[in-house]
């Protein structure tokens, strides 16, 4: 395994896994290409090509001109008089608020499809960041990254601000007059919306369809699951995934975007992680096209094409029922069949197909294995997915039939989001009545004759029943910032009552809370949640739409051909397109691509290789009539004759951050066979995966396999040792340093990397904790985002680019085709280290980078004068550069708007300074929160608690992957963790080079014989 | 003293004791400012009096929940807007004390004849209630027990004095040698007067005298020749060097001044006199600023704290009216804010007052006597960091630091343990 060159000698301790396995983060890097070499060996990317100008002389002239103004602005700053600022107290202050002291309240976030239960975290009246609610037994504390980055929507200057009347200002008085008088005789009214699971808004909206007969609401999910509840009698089935040993998925994103991943990334994490004295774990295999989040951290993953995910069902099916033939067989399936068997009753199948066949068998191999009753509940259903393909179609057919008088868009967006969206687009108009509830005029919206904005959810009172029996309450943490209406309170008046929502949510609740009702509801507003019913009784189960005898017939029959396309929906990204807006989202890195802002065609390498395709190239993609231009993307894991293309982007009307960001795929779905002719032209995509690479350094990540963690836990991990005149020692015991002393604090934290499944919740999270800039595309192209906190994404295979010369350059290709085929792939959270011996800080000539007595690596901005020494010398290539003021510089305002207007401020955490050009910031592991809790501390007279202070990663963590704490402190988490682990998993990233970090990595242990450990020899 | 060649003397000697320090000298003059205007490390630590029995703990319990709850209302020896604490327990049972503080209005409802009595004396003014436990609101009076009777708690800041008194020994000296000097310019102008006086005599003797030769006549009447003073190379070069020795100087001065506004006194919106409320009426800062034990800020009061008092004192007063005026056209009244901390620079009250124990005076200076507030201290980050380095921190009865002062102590018996050595100067303390 060829090695960056270094001076020490070394020793491996044996280590029994693949001695030549090589980790890669691209395929830029698998092959070596000689892009990937230009800027693999240079921290910042080179300068040229980023002044668009044609003439050389152009650009020293500017600087000129430019460096003139400056020195005459200085001159000027330095003869001013200091600006006059004011002090602005309330006229009546709240007794609860006190300025500078953060609130927190609880609330829920649901954008239609995600249910996370919040803590709203306010500074001096404004919501500034959104935290896990560890009261909710659904989600647990923890957050996903779209409700982390959901804050920012509220402050979003695309939000339509008042109500309108055919795109004219108007007011709401106005515009219930006039509506009020065409709703009468309007017959057939619809209510459009995604899935609703507001108890109160169902009342709501059956009072309004009550007042109006002709009303009908109908619920459609972007990513829909109407093949699941058809399976399941119309019910959505809870399941428990912490009691499953075997988890076998068709298809189901659920760690990513099924159902509800934050709770079911908690449940899978529970079952993976290990210690010495817990060395289980479940076994966990992936079925899927496109490499999803889950597949990527399965034990054993298959790639299938769509046309295959039947017929592996129906041999799961019947490898489990037992007879029938099957036209698929893999030795993987086998293994999953008699894996499943050995655990019934403690075994999960889970199924992302939208085929009620598919979804029939799953739900009887389920039952077969007596899986019902432990690891899916179909007491305490999920209400998380109520859409009705057939009955929004059918709507849809009426709308363009003109068979209905008046629809009301209620936060749905279907021209954009519907696959019959061209057609509604010509529809909608003609309308006799049309209305939206949406947030702005979107492309639905702009048709429609009225807008009555709803409050953003952070501006309403809400009850949410996410499960059967389990409730949910959103409480306004700021007074509403435009004239808008909560539009249940716009129904509530249309159809003639006029209480506020408030009262109609606080009474409905009156027979859920029993006791007390006062005290009970005071509780459930402070805890957000509550348990109890405020649904009506469950209605009869409808008989399952079929047999799995009916559905085994019909899954033979199925046959694909051509080359075959899935639609998905992207972890960031939901697929209805509502965070379309959000920069966080859009520059979030796709979990596994790495990609940000906009979608692509992800294509097999195989399949680039014989069309003679290159990244970016733009490709048309034909189905059905219809056409899109993406560029491509090579996708290791792709399964061979497939494609997948994101949902979600392409939006046209959805703001300055949102519109014209990638393709729409939406009227792609359910169109299974493609064309696709290259255009010529070409695309670069803004993908972050090689960038700050750790150039072919080992023992960056660890992992290793189950069996060998069984064996011996003090051998899953490779410790090097350098040799000394003593012998072999660990490379901490030779330093030319002196050794730090922490007397009072030693912060440190210990990431899971068996637990980490790379959502990216906490890159998020740290984004809005610490006033991280959005770059936009063409920075990330040039190689310059900012995040502190980057998830790396490794694909590992047995291939290295020595073996061009030992093996030769066919066999060498040869065997690489297999493992960009299906890849394993591991993440690992990168951020600083905060080194004790920090070769930063030793090559700042200004001392701008510093160590502290508590073990942080601290960076002093308004020290710094960017000479980006230190980021040269940083191993693990985690500083970033402010290239601009990306909060004054016209040209990212546009993508970085939070930090252009008054508005957008609002969102910025004020414990925190943004940064000025010129200077480099890192992770300063919320220093702001290590402060704040030991003020606390020290004000009660005590030391600090372990668990008071938590940075933003640790705390949105959905796995609890992060543990931080005090090291000096005994009884703390970290350090019992790290006095377990030692010797055992623990270890630091690039211990060789002895800059010995307070940030300590856990070995990733995999379930699995696979193609790099060897076969079990017994379970 | 008055010849302007003279004055540039102590200017020449300046400049070329600037010409050599270089920088340094800047920060060393700050840090010689803030020792001289009166940073009086742990001048505050004996804010709470000795005196008085009971439980320590329970007492410094007490004490933070008095200044967070009460002291805007009740001082303990001196009647505010509510009445003096002192003796309170004699007055009344603790039993009919707890339910009283917890809800006071619940208690004049019962028709209680004292609580009746209080609330009538008091213009109606009721007590809001506290959502404290008996067990807080016990340590409550523990700690007006403990401090009865220290009428005069600030003004006798007790404790330290040996930090003090080398520094009141300097100050005496330098007193003294102030006068010495003195004493010797006038003997030395008496003598140059002498000398002038007996000079001139002696010319006038010599005149007087026929027997003097043409050379004796020349010497007798010899002029100072001033013109070829003011054209000698060497005396121009002399002024001249210390001509642009001095405009350098000052042109250093100015460029560190920029962005320092110590003393800024700007006018206010309304004529606000802290020397009336603060000074004459000794009203608690904290009942204004009420989140300074508390929070970051120390919060510029809002009108309604105001109406506290005015909505009964002084209603006809014009700027009183101001208030009025802002409450009702709801708009807040818009102060000019003195003290500005760069964005770069996190600073936090509760940390130096609740936490450190510094009075407000440390860092805001005479308040108590300001008409009109200005800006008493540099703010500069050298004027921070020279007092981090003074000052020791207030360990005492702080579990935080029990095990931190047994540690300094065992290693560097002697040395105070100040807020520089617990990592108080490091970079990210205050920069984030």
């Amino acid at each position: 395994m060829g090695r960056a060159p270094w001076p020490c000698q070394r020793e491996s301790t044996q280590v029994p896994k693949s001695p030549t396995m090589k980790y890669w983060k691209g395929i830029e890097e698998l092959e070596n290409s000689p892009e990937f070499l230009q800027t693999a060996f240079s921290e910042f990317a080179p300068m040229k090509d980023l002044h668009p100008s044609s003439d050389p002389t152009a650009a020293p002239r500017r600087d000129f001109l430019k460096l003139m103004g400056f020195g005459v602005a200085a001159a000027a700053l330095a003869s001013c008089e200091a600006p006059v600022r004011k002090a602005i107290p309330y006229l009546n202050k709240p007794e609860e608020v006190d300025p500078s002291i953060a609130n927190f309240y609880a609330s829920t976030y649901f954008n239609g499809a995600d249910y996370n239960a919040v803590l709203v975290k306010n500074r001096d009246g404004r919501p500034i960041k959104l935290e896990g609610n560890p009261e909710s037994p659904i989600t647990r504390g923890g957050l996903s990254a779209r409700a982390q980055a959901a804050v920012l929507n509220l402050y979003d200057g695309g939000r339509l601000q008042h109500f309108a009347i055919k795109g004219q200002k108007s007011t709401p008085e106005a515009l219930d007059r006039e509506v009020m008088s065409k709703l009468g005789s309007a017959g057939r009214i619809a209510i459009v919306s995604p899935t609703i699971i507001s108890p109160s808004t169902k009342r709501a909206i059956a009072e309004f369809a009550n007042r109006y007969p002709g009303t009908s609401h109908v619920m459609y999910d972007a990513q829909s699951a109407s093949g699941l509840l058809q399976a399941n009698s119309g019910v959505l089935p809870s399941y428990n995934f912490e009691r499953a040993n075997v988890i076998v998925s068709l298809g189901a994103d659920f760690l990513g975007t099924w159902i509800s991943p934050v709770e079911f990334a908690r449940q899978y994490a529970t079952t993976r992680k290990v210690s010495s004295e817990k060395r289980t774990m479940s076994r966990h295999y992936q079925f899927e096209t496109a490499m999803s989040l889950t597949g990527s951290n399965a034990d054993v993953r298959v790639p299938v094409k769509p046309s295959e995910l039947g017929a592996v069902a129906a041999a799961l099916y019947n490898g489990i029922a037992g007879g029938g033939s099957s036209s698929y067989s893999n030795p993987k399936l086998t293994k999953a069949i008699s894996d499943l068997q050995a655990n019934r009753g403690a075994s999960l199948v889970v199924s992302g197909s939208n085929d009620p066949a598919v979804q029939t068998l799953v739900a009887a191999i389920n039952q077969t294995l007596g899986n019902v009753g432990t690891t899916v509940d179909l007491a305490a259903p999920s209400m998380v997915r109520q859409g009705d393909d057939a009955r929004m179609n059918a709507l849809v057919e009426d709308i363009i039939g003109g068979r209905i008088g008046g629809v009301i868009f209620y936060h749905a967006n279907p021209v954009f989001s519907h696959p019959m969206g061209e057609k509604l687009k010509a529809a909608i108009p003609k309308l006799g009545l049309s209305i939206s509830f949406n947030d702005r005029l979107d492309e639905t919206g702009s048709l429609c004759q009225y807008a009555a904005p709803d409050h953003h959810w952070l501006e309403s009172w809400n009850d949410f029943e996410p499960k059967r029996g389990f409730l949910s309450l959103a409480q306004p943490a700021i007074t509403p910032l435009f004239s808008t209406r909560q539009a249940q309170e716009t129904l509530l008046r249309w159809a003639g009552n006029n209480t506020t929502y408030y009262n109609y949510v606080r009474n409905g609740w009156r027979n859920v809370l029993g006791g007390n009702f006062n005290a009970a509801w005071d509780k459930a507003v402070h805890d957000g949640v509550a348990m109890g019913t405020a649904l009506a009784a469950a209605p009869a189960p409808s008989a399952a739409a079929m047999s799995a005898a009916e559905a085994l017939g019909q899954l033979g029959s199925a046959k694909g051909s051509g080359i075959e396309l899935t639609v998905y929906e992207k972890v960031g990204l939901g697929a209805a397109g509502f965070e379309s807006n959000n920069p966080f989202l859009q520059e979030l890195p796709d979990p596994v691509s790495k990609a940000t802002w906009g979608n692509y065609l992800a294509v097999p390498r195989k399949m680039a290789v014989e069309q003679k395709w290159e990244q970016g190239d733009v490709i048309k993609v034909t189905g059905n009539g219809k056409t899109i231009e993406l560029p491509v993307l090579i996708q290791p894991g792709q399964a061979n004759g497939t494609v997948s293309i994101a949902l979600g982007y392409g939006r046209e009307m959805a703001g300055k951050v949102g519109d014209k960001v990638g393709a729409n795929a939406a009227p792609f779905m359910g169109i299974a066979t493609v064309t696709l002719d290259k255009t010529g032209a070409n695309s670069p995509i803004a993908q972050t995966q090689t960038h700050h690479t750790i150039m072919d350094r080992s023992q960056v990540v660890q992992e290793n396999s189950l069996a060998n963690y069984i064996k011996d836990p003090k051998k899953v991990t490779e410790y090097e040792t350098i040799v000394t005149p003593d012998g072999a020692e660990k490379p901490s015991k030779v330093s030319l340093w002196q050794d730090y002393q922490y007397n009072n604090h030693h912060w440190g934290m210990a990431i899971d990397l068996n637990s980490c499944i790379g959502c990216g919740s906490c890159v998020i999270g740290c984004q809005t904790e610490n006033n991280v800039a959005v770059v936009g595309k063409q920075e990330v192209i040039n190689r310059r985002e900012m995040h502190w906190m980057r998830i790396d994404r490794y694909y590992s295979s047995d291939a290295h680019r020595t073996d061009f010369d030992e093996k030769g350059k066919l066999a060498t290709y040869a065997a690489m085709e297999d493992p960009s085929e299906n890849p394993q792939v591991i993440f690992q959270p990168m951020m600083c280290q905060h080194c004790n011996h920090a070769p930063c800080e030793t090559v700042c000539p200004v001392l701008a980078t510093t160590h502290s007595s508590e073990g942080l690596n601290q960076m002093t901005y308004n020290r710094c004068v960017g000479t980006r020494y230190c980021a040269n010398n940083c191993p693990y290539k985690v500083r970033r550069f402010n290239w601009f003021s990306y909060y004054s510089n016209e040209k990212f305002e546009n993508v970085n708007g939070h930090m252009f207007t008054d508005l957008g401020r609002m969102v910025l955490n004020p414990d925190v300074t943004v940064r000025a050009r010129g200077v480099m910031e890192k992770c300063s592991m919320c220093v702001q929160r290590i402060q704040l809790g030991k003020l606390e501390a020290k004000k009660q007279k005590r030391r600090p608690m372990d668990g008071e202070v938590v940075t933003a990663c640790a705390q949105s963590c959905p796995t609890e992957a992060i543990v931080f704490g005090d090291m000096r402190d005994p009884e703390s988490r970290i350090s019992k963790l790290l006095k377990r682990e030692d010797g055992e998993r623990a270890f630091h990233a690039l211990d060789t080079i002895n800059v010995q970090p307070n940030i300590t990595y856990l070995t990733k242990i995999r379930n699995a014989a696979s193609e790099f450990f060897p076969e079990e020899k017994e379970a | 003293m008055s010849s302007p060649r003279l004055r540039v003397l102590p200017h020449l000697l300046l400049a070329l004791f600037l010409t050599f320090a270089g920088t340094y000298q800047a920060s060393a003059q700050d840090a010689q400012a803030v020792s001289k205007e009166g940073v009086t490390p742990g001048a505050t630590d004996g804010a709470a009096p000795a005196t008085g029995g009971g439980d320590a703990a329970a007492i410094s319990a007490g004490d933070a929940l008095f200044k967070g709850n009460c002291a805007q209302c009740h001082a303990v020896n001196d009647k505010v807007v509510g009445p003096a604490l002192a003796g309170v327990e004699k007055r009344r049972p603790i039993s009919w004390l707890i339910p009283w503080v917890k809800n006071s209005s619940k208690v004049v409802a019962s028709g209680d004849a004292y609580a009746v009595k209080l609330f009538n004396e008091y213009q109606k003014q009721q007590m809001p209630s506290f959502a404290l436990t008996d067990k807080e609101i016990t340590s409550i009076f523990a700690y007006v027990k403990s401090a009865e009777g220290g009428t005069k708690q600030a003004e006798t800041p007790g404790g330290v004095t040996t930090e003090n008194s080398p520094k009141a020994d300097e100050g005496g000296a330098a007193k003294y040698v102030d006068i010495l000097l003195i004493v010797l310019v006038v003997v030395l102008i008496v003598l140059v007067v002498t000398l002038v006086i007996i000079g001139n005599l002696m010319r006038d003797v010599l005149r007087g005298r026929k027997d003097l030769n043409g050379r004796d006549v020349e010497v007798l009447e010899q002029r100072t020749d001033w013109s070829k003073i003011y054209r000698s190379p060497v005396l121009r070069g002399i002024v001249g060097t210390v001509f642009a020795l001095v405009l350098l100087y000052e042109g250093v001065q100015q460029v560190m001044a920029v962005g320092l506004t110590q003393g800024y006194q700007p006018t206010q919106p309304i004529a606000f006199s802290h020397k009336l409320h603060a000074g004459e009426h000794q009203i608690n800062c904290a009942y204004c600023h009420t989140s300074v034990y508390k929070s970051k800020s120390a919060n510029i009061p809002s009108a309604n704290i105001c109406m506290n008092c005015h909505s009964q004192i002084k209603t006809e007063s014009p700027e009183i009216k101001k208030i009025y005026r802002a409450i009702e056209r709801k708009q807040p009244v818009q102060w000019v804010r003195i003290h500005n901390l760069p964005d770069l620079a996190y600073f936090n009250h509760s940390q130096h007052t609740q936490v450190g124990g510094l009075e407000c005076q440390t860092c805001h200076g005479p308040i108590e006597k300001m008409d009109v507030v200005y800006q008493y201290s540099a703010l500069t980050m050298g004027w921070c960091i020279n007092c981090h380095r003074e000052t020791p921190l207030n360990t005492k009865g702080n579990g935080y630091y029990d095990a931190l002062v047994k540690l300094h102590d065992s290693k560097n018996a002697g040395a105070p343990f100040t807020v520089s050595s617990n990592g108080g100067t490091e970079c990210s303390k205050c920069h984030y």
